[in-house]
């Protein structure tokens, strides 16, 4: 038994008593369980694993310290009433919007931040990292992290465009249905249905089998496939507003359909909408990743995150880690996203149990 | 008992109708096309001829609403017509790979389902307690990560760093059963992670809002045992909602499938379909649409039937 593996248990063991000590029994619980998996790890794994654990501790303390901070700087810049609610956010949430932030900054300014250009070739193919390529050259001699960072603008601006026309078909359709009714909400409702009984995966492949893999195409064929579900929502959120008095007093009034979706329907329906942009974006974001990565979605040279993982790939039976980079960026910006949502819908729904 | 089948029987036939409106769609959007399927095929090279002979070959000089009876009579007797690229038999390529792809979906289901659930009642059971929480992030951390993600990492643990499990999924027909279970581990591993985080989430909300139900609460203040509450009182009601879970997460698999064979070059139908798209081999990519959506639609429809079936309200009709 080393060194490492004795202080890794004694730390362990004085946390836990110093949780009893303070009766912090949740806290306590946790400690117990993650004695227990480590030493079931340790068994198995050996010390291998239990460095694996302590550097995933090391790693969420991290995020936690950078959330902590983040909402510090947040609650300074802001004040006054967005103080409170900051103050009160959890910190996964704040984690997320620190991580859309940073990719923003990214997307923004990816040619100043990029020490290379997306598609400029500086070295030879799969170069190991120095000096200049931080994580090395990918297979035709393209400094990776400079792709990782175009790759941001790329593919996370592609799946904004996408959710962005989603939900501008969806909320329209939505909205019209709920306030005209009859026919033409019976007619949406059921091509909503039949897009959505096709799998989304499989119906973009058959779209874009047909109309090739331009840009234009991914992100028209990605809206038409995900508006169904803004429209299903934004017709359930309006239909409950529909039927209120005041809808009636503006329309005894004579106002005009445009008149009701704009002023009076919009702005009670903002915060489920604005939740469900979130989550649609990860979903569109996740699709095109997905084409992406089967070498149908953005095109080379283009920097894309899907497509790096597929070009990449043969490294990993090589033990390297930088084909997960462009992969990790993916999941880490939709978990991000997922936070911030989370947060809005237990903010808005009220449920604060 | 009248109401039931009524319900169950209009259902069944909302299903018909919307496979036949899928199926429509899938042929129909190859008509879409600029030109038609034998120039999109041979490219702008091709001579009038041969442009000529293969709209023959192909049956192109009939109406369209003509061919897609043929297309579709051939669909429901398993003919789904012949390869552009290869000329063979669209079903002869498909078969054995379909079968396949049901191996992996029903493995991982098969570990997924009764893990993912029991999970999803524990959770809920332990509601804003820690653990609830740490579940929860780590099921949406599974849920948002790409499964090509999750993927590649299983492959650099046990493939490359260990060794334990085959990084590449080739089976044949001829290997064993343990065979069979050990060569697609790592794929079957992905989809139950990401279909079991999933399932988990879907299942906690579903037990939740059933127990802060009033009549839950009436159980409970009236003295039952916690024990009876939920096997008495909260199962019965708790069926719908978790069949439905695990159909809708089964409809789920049936897309993940795709990228999960992709990464781990398994020899499924979702592999075909991503080769089939990028040669623009219609006739297999059409047919593997329609199997995927026919597969997914009658998983929608278990879903709502199982619910209906397992509602008590309509069992014991007033």
């Amino acid at each position: 038994m080393s060194h490492f593996v004795l202080g890794y248990f004694a730390v362990l063991i004085a946390a836990s008593c110093l949780a009893a000590y303070f009766g912090r029994r949740p806290v306590f619980m946790l400690l117990f369980v993650l004695t227990l998996a480590s030493a079931l790890a340790g068994l198995f794994g050996g010390v291998p694993a239990l460095r694996f654990l302590t550097g995933a501790a090391a790693v969420l303390a991290l995020a936690a310290g950078i959330s902590y901070a983040f909402r510090e700087f947040l609650a300074i810049v802001f004040g006054g009433e967005a103080e409170r609610e900051l103050k009160n956010a959890p910190l996964t949430a704040i984690f997320g919007l620190f991580v859309i932030a940073v990719y923003a900054i990214a997307a923004v300014f990816a040619p100043i931040i990029a020490p290379f250009g997306q598609a400029e070739v500086v070295s030879s193919a799969f170069a190991p990292a120095d000096a200049h390529m931080l994580l090395g050259a990918d297979q035709l001699g393209r400094d990776m992290f400079s792709r990782i960072i175009f790759g941001a603008r790329n593919s996370v601006g592609i799946a904004l465009m996408a959710t962005l026309l989603a939900f501008f078909f969806g909320a329209l359709g939505g909205l019209i249905a709920a306030v005209r009714g009859g026919v033409i909400d019976t007619l949406i409702g059921r091509i909503a249905d039949v897009i959505m009984s096709v799998p989304s995966l499989i119906f973009s492949l058959l779209m874009l089998s047909i109309f090739g893999t331009s840009i234009v195409v991914i992100v028209i064929v990605v809206a038409v496939i995900y508006s169904p579900r803004v429209f299903r929502l934004t017709r359930a959120v309006a239909g409950n507003i529909v039927v209120m008095d005041y809808i009636e007093a503006a329309r005894l009034r004579g106002e005009g359909d445009w008149y009701l979706i704009r002023r009076e329907i919009l702005p009670n329906a903002t915060a489920p909408l604005v939740a469900e942009f979130g989550l649609e974006f990860c979903f569109v974001f996740l699709l095109i990743s997905g084409l992406s990565f089967l070498g149908l979605g953005i095109q080379p040279p283009t920097a894309d995150w899907g497509s790096m993982v597929r070009e990449n790939a043969t490294l990993i039976s090589f033990g390297e880690l930088t084909p997960l980079i462009p992969a990790a960026a993916i999941a880490l910006l939709t978990v991000a996203v997922n936070f911030v949502v989370d947060w809005m819908l237990w903010r808005s729904s009220g449920l604060k149990e | 008992m009248g109401d039931v089948t009524k319900l169950i029987a209009r259902r069944l036939v909302y299903g018909a109708l919307t496979l036949l409106v899928v199926s429509i769609l899938i042929f129909f959007a190859v008509e879409l096309l600029p030109g038609d399927i034998a120039q999109a095929v041979l490219g702008q090279g091709a001579t009038k001829e041969t442009v000529a002979a293969l709209r023959e070959q192909m049956g192109l000089d009939q109406p369209a609403p003509v061919r897609y009876l043929h297309w579709l009579a051939g669909a429901v007797h398993g003919d789904f017509g012949v390869s552009l690229i290869s000329g063979d038999r669209v079903s002869a390529v498909i078969g054995p790979r379909f079968l396949n792809t049901l191996f992996l979906a029903s493995y991982a289901a098969v570990i997924a389902v009764p893990f993912a659930i029991t999970l999803g009642i524990l959770v809920a059971l332990l509601r804003n307690s820690i653990f609830d929480r740490v579940a929860n992030v780590v099921t949406l951390t599974a849920i948002s990560s790409p499964e090509f993600f999750l993927g590649y990492i299983l492959i650099l643990f046990f493939a490359v760093k260990t060794s334990a499990f085959p990084a590449i999924a080739s089976i044949g027909s001829h290997m064993s059963f343990g065979d069979l279970l050990y060569r697609s581990f790592l794929p079957a591993l992905t989809l139950v992670l990401v279909v079991t985080a999933h399932m988990m989430r879907m299942t906690r909300a579903a037990i939740i809002s059933l127990l802060a139900s009033p009549y839950i609460e009436m159980a409970r203040l009236k003295g039952v045992s916690p024990w009876r509450v939920i096997v008495r009182h909260a199962l019965p009601n708790a069926w719908a909602p978790i069949i439905n879970v695990v159909a809708l997460n089964l409809a789920y698999l049936i897309t993940g499938v795709v990228l999960v064979e992709v990464v781990f070059v398994y020899p499924g139908i979702g592999q075909l379909l991503v080769d089939a798209v990028s040669k623009r081999d219609f006739p297999i990519v059409q047919a593997c649409c329609l199997i995927f959506a026919a597969t997914f639609i009658l998983l929608n429809l278990a879903a709502d039937v199982g619910a209906i079936l397992t509602n008590p309200r309509l069992r014991h009709p007033k």
